[in-house]
């Protein structure tokens, strides 16, 4: 559904073009999406196979990070956007740099299993633990997307916040990890893997926060990363 | 915003009238001394009408009525017993086609100034001549040629001749009606690049209908539409963040 606020243009040409815009972050943030969800389910059930896939998808996400940038380079140029449809490129161009690390995040995931096939598997809990993160920092990702997409500033800021479980998940691994290290030696290599597992996900989650700061930038027409979440708040709320 | 730049002209509630048909709402502005603030807007919506109120320009259009007061330094350029003439030398303008005067490039500088005494001697005329030459940017172009034609000149030079005669006579305050709407992209450039250096010593205020050239060239922006002013701010936040929807579908090509 093309989103109204993008829309109006004398140029319906100018329309589809920021359209596409949008668009194609989306696709190729699905993309990414799947890419980090099987490098997950490949971890849980040690899928070497899918793994490797996962490793092999990258190119194809950089197609599509080359192929945004020079859409939106082809804007600026061209059309010498002003307002929200100036916001909108800028928007893009830093989301597709923080969609394009998370899919470096799945490929650090689903390397974590193929270099460590020596050492033994994570145990039950240790897979709780992680599916339970994994399952947080994909929802957050997918909401953070919504609100980019919907350039919903109220959703973002929402959104935002999440990233807060993620990190008290992540901090509670890394324990967890580290006190199995003491416990047992032999226990060092799988529990490293874990930790890798976790840092990548926690990454996952700061990621998503920048999309929602790019979404609040675009809807809002403020830099807010470095504000406190008081001075944030004031921001979203203040009606423009 | 926060400006620290004495006012140099203070608009209050200004109204103009072409015979019964209210052409603008009641503007208020403050210009600011040394900024160069354009006016942007679409075709009818009051931009240079109400520049010209700034000069009393539109005394010069029958049944044009204007109520409110427009001040310079303080003084309210509508007051009955104020010398038009000085004042249009005080604030000067420059048009969107170039208009040399049918003489040589340096009586077309020469005349304001011989005009208004501003030279007592040959000497200072030229010296006049040639600083308001080379202020313009223009005098390495024509220094070896000023007994000719204003005229002759290209499109561009004949703009710059045109700045170089309005400044000639010593303005505060030079208003620019669509000054490069005529012009190549060149010769726009070197005229945006003198406006930069012209404000230094002059308050400038431009009517634009090229929205990238107001971005450029101006410390603020405001919009103007159906002989109102929607909104007036810093150039940057106009055009990256505006505070009303319609400045907003003006500057992004949007129908309202």
């Amino acid at each position: 559904m093309p989103n109204s606020k993008m829309g109006g243009h004398y140029s319906q040409a100018y329309d589809a073009e920021l359209q596409q815009a949008v668009d194609r972050l989306m696709q190729m943030a699905s993309l990414v999406q799947q890419q980090l969800s099987d490098a997950l389910s490949a971890f849980a059930s040690g899928d070497i196979a899918l793994a490797q896939q996962v490793k092999d998808f990258d190119r194809k996400v950089n197609d599509f990070e080359v192929d945004i940038d020079e859409h939106c380079l082809d804007i600026l140029a061209r059309r010498q956007p002003a307002a929200t449809d100036l916001r909108l490129v800028l928007a893009v161009l830093k989301s597709i740099n923080d969609v394009e690390r998370i899919g470096d995040m799945a490929k650090r995931i689903a390397k974590a299993l193929l270099k460590n096939t020596t050492e033994g598997r994570p145990d039950d809990t240790q897979l709780h633990e992680l599916t339970s993160m994994a399952a947080k920092a994909q929802l957050m990702l997918q909401r953070a997307l919504d609100a980019f997409k919907n350039m919903d500033a109220e959703a973002a800021l929402h959104v935002l916040h999440e990233d807060k479980a993620i990190d008290e998940d992540y901090d509670r691994i890394i324990q967890h990890s580290l006190n199995s290290m003491m416990n047992d030696a032999q226990q060092i290599g799988v529990s490293l893997q874990v930790s890798n597992v976790a840092k990548a996900l926690e990454r996952v989650g700061d990621h998503s926060r920048n999309i929602c700061q790019h979404a609040i930038f675009l809807a809002r027409g403020r830099n807010v990363a470095y504000l406190s979440d008081d001075e944030l708040t004031q921001i979203v709320t203040k009606k423009p | 915003m926060t400006n620290t730049a004495p006012v140099k002209i203070r608009a209050k509630d200004v109204k103009v009238f072409y015979g019964d048909n209210e052409a603008l709402h009641g503007i208020s502005m403050d210009v600011y001394q040394n900024e160069v603030i354009s006016f942007i807007g679409p075709s009818g919506c009051g931009k240079s009408t109400f520049l010209r109120c700034m000069n009393r320009m539109n005394d010069t259009i029958e049944n044009c009525r204007v109520t409110g007061s427009i001040a310079l330094d303080g003084r309210d350029v509508y007051e009955p017993s104020l010398d038009v003439v000085q004042l249009r030398a005080q604030v000067g303008m420059v048009f969107q086609k170039p208009n040399p005067f049918p003489k040589s490039i340096y009586e077309n500088i020469a005349y304001g100034p011989r005009l208004h005494g501003l030279a007592e001697r040959k000497a200072d005329l030229d010296d006049i001549v040639e600083s308001s030459l080379r202020r313009a940017g223009l005098w390495n172009e024509v220094k070896d040629r000023l007994d000719q034609p204003g005229t002759g000149l290209s499109g561009g030079q004949q703009q710059r001749l045109c700045i170089a005669r309005s400044i000639a006579v010593s303005p505060e305050v030079i208003l620019m009606d669509e000054p490069c709407s005529a012009l190549d992209p060149i010769a726009t450039s070197i005229i945006e690049e003198l406006i930069d250096e012209l404000k230094q010593n002059f308050t400038i205020v431009i009517v634009t209908h090229n929205m990238q050239q107001a971005a450029r060239v101006s410390d603020r922006t405001a919009f103007f539409h159906l002989g109102n002013l929607i909104e007036i701010g810093n150039t940057n936040d106009v055009f990256t963040n505006p505070q009303q929807k319609r400045t907003e579908d003006y500057i992004t090509g949007r129908y309202g």
